[in-house]
């Protein structure tokens, strides 16, 4: 694995190694020096031509607690002329000598081509509703941490499936590790098709003895775009304590954030004990570090 | 790799053992705010014999922790096949303690070198010991081992191999030599 993009290819080994090491990463969050100099002298650069603090504050923290230097590349992509843009960007930065490229974008395919243009590691961000391998990666920890296995368990990923990278990306990675992994949405959200996930349109069926549940996000512009009615949506897809009761006792509830509360989900299931919200942000710190620590660090013995 | 000699048996590795955990009570007076910390792989249950000898013949508790100091070494950045990272588990606070590093071999003097390091962003021991199954000279820092097993002088292109029961079935040090590419 020479840059992280998605999870084609990956092998359970290897993800099982990823998470491995991202315990070890935890354990080191856990200290009073929360930092160890294993990237001393590398230089890591954020390149967000989307929008995200949250991402990108895990990422440079990530970076930073293992001693790299760290870069920040902020654009929004429509003060870019697409395309030739990304690369005379990515070609300056690599001028400067960077070591790992993380790259978010709004459209998909952008770290792929990035992975041609420069000499550095590459680590997909989020691109477009392609792929958001890091999230899937804190998600499966998440998960993990608080199942045990994901061997024979249920995962029912809910809301704006066609548009979600992170569902995406967990539909390529959670099965690696056993688990059934079932979406459900409004029609007019689900795609038409999804290897490694059953679809569905009735939230009760992906619901029903779910061990977990992951609520996404509902973006304001599907609903400008007339995709769903916002009275709609919460009738048949918000997640509930009521609906919750189909799902195992004390399934657990993910959200990649930020949250609509109140909209996606009941405001006040955000803060239940099922709730493994505040570990996800957690946990997205230590499997990024244990990312760059792949990428960077030898190759794979 | 070829087989040159057997360095020590298993009772040869149990009696330098125990002497080590005699010199390191006698070291620190007692057993009054001792800890040992194994290093990972084979200082681990080296460490752990060390406390059960001391236990034995002085009756109290010794705690044991386990550190990996992948995240501090010095080469990463040069680095052919990535060394896989492992759980530092140190079940106590290390602040004003006595601690033994314990590790299998000593040589270059790196690995203790990184394991310093590790334990000063744990804490701030009250001192820090050097205790190794086998010192091989060759060190390329200025760094000693307090507690030594067995002094080897050995060639650069020799390797001592430190097998122990817990990880390997047996207890027994062996030197070999690498064959000339």
């Amino acid at each position: 694995m020479r840059h992280l993009l998605d999870f084609q290819g990956w092998t359970k080994a290897q993800v099982e190694n990823t998470l491995d090491t991202a315990r070890v990463m935890a354990e080191v969050l856990e200290r009073p020096v929360k930092k160890v100099p294993a990237l001393q002298g590398f230089t890591v650069a954020t390149v967000f031509f989307e929008p995200s603090t949250r991402t990108r504050i895990s990422f440079e923290l990530a970076a930073r607690r293992m001693s790299a230097d760290v870069v920040s590349f902020a654009a929004q992509a429509s003060s870019l002329q697409k395309g030739e843009s990304y690369k005379d960007t990515l070609l300056t930065l690599e001028a400067m000598g960077i070591d790992a490229y993380i790259i978010r974008a709004d459209s998909a395919g952008v770290p792929h081509q990035a992975t041609r243009w420069v000499k550095g590691v590459v680590v997909n961000g989020g691109d477009g509703r392609r792929a958001h391998p890091t999230q899937a990666l804190l998600d499966a920890y998440t998960l993990l941490e608080a199942l045990g296995t994901l061997e024979g368990r249920k995962i029912a990923i809910v809301g704006d499936i066609l548009h979600s990278r992170v569902a995406r990306s967990n539909v390529e990675l959670l099965p690696l590790l056993g688990a059934e992994v079932w979406v459900a949405g409004p029609p007019t959200l689900l795609p038409q098709s999804l290897p490694g996930a059953r679809l569905t349109p009735h939230l009760d069926e992906a619901l029903a003895e779910a061990d977990a549940v992951m609520v996404l996000r509902l973006q304001k512009e599907r609903m400008e775009a007339g995709l769903i009615h916002l009275q709609d949506y919460i009738a048949h897809y918000q997640v509930t304590e009521a609906r919750l009761k189909k799902a195992k006792p004390g399934a657990f509830l993910l959200h990649p954030g930020p949250m609509n509360r109140d909209i996606e989900l009941e405001g006040t299931l955000a803060d239940s004990e099922r709730s493994l919200v505040n570990r996800q942000v957690r946990n997205g710190v230590a499997v990024r570090m244990a990312v760059l620590y792949h990428l960077l660090v030898g190759r794979e013995g | 790799m070829r087989f040159k000699a057997e360095l020590l048996n298993a009772e040869e590795m149990r009696r330098a053992l125990y002497r080590i955990a005699h010199e390191i009570v006698e070291a620190n007076k007692g057993v009054e705010g001792l800890a040992l910390v194994g290093i990972h792989t084979r200082g681990i249950p080296l460490a752990e014999r060390i406390a059960r000898y001391i236990r034995e013949f002085e009756g109290k508790e010794v705690p044991v922790g386990m550190l990996d100091i992948t995240l501090y070494r010095d080469d990463l950045s040069e680095i052919g096949i990535r060394p896989q990272v492992r759980q530092t588990r140190i079940p106590f606070d290390i602040t004003g303690k006595a601690l033994v590093l314990v590790d299998d071999v000593l040589y270059t003097g790196r690995t203790a070198r990184a394991a310093l390091d590790a334990l000063m962003d744990l804490g701030r021991p009250r001192r820090i010991y050097l205790a190794v199954l086998v010192d091989r000279g060759h060190r390329e820092l200025p760094i000693r081992a307090d507690f030594v097993g067995k002094n080897v002088p050995t060639a650069k292109n020799e390797v001592v191999k430190v097998k122990v029961e817990e990880v390997d079935g047996e207890d027994r040090v062996e030197l070999w030599e690498r064959e000339e590419a």
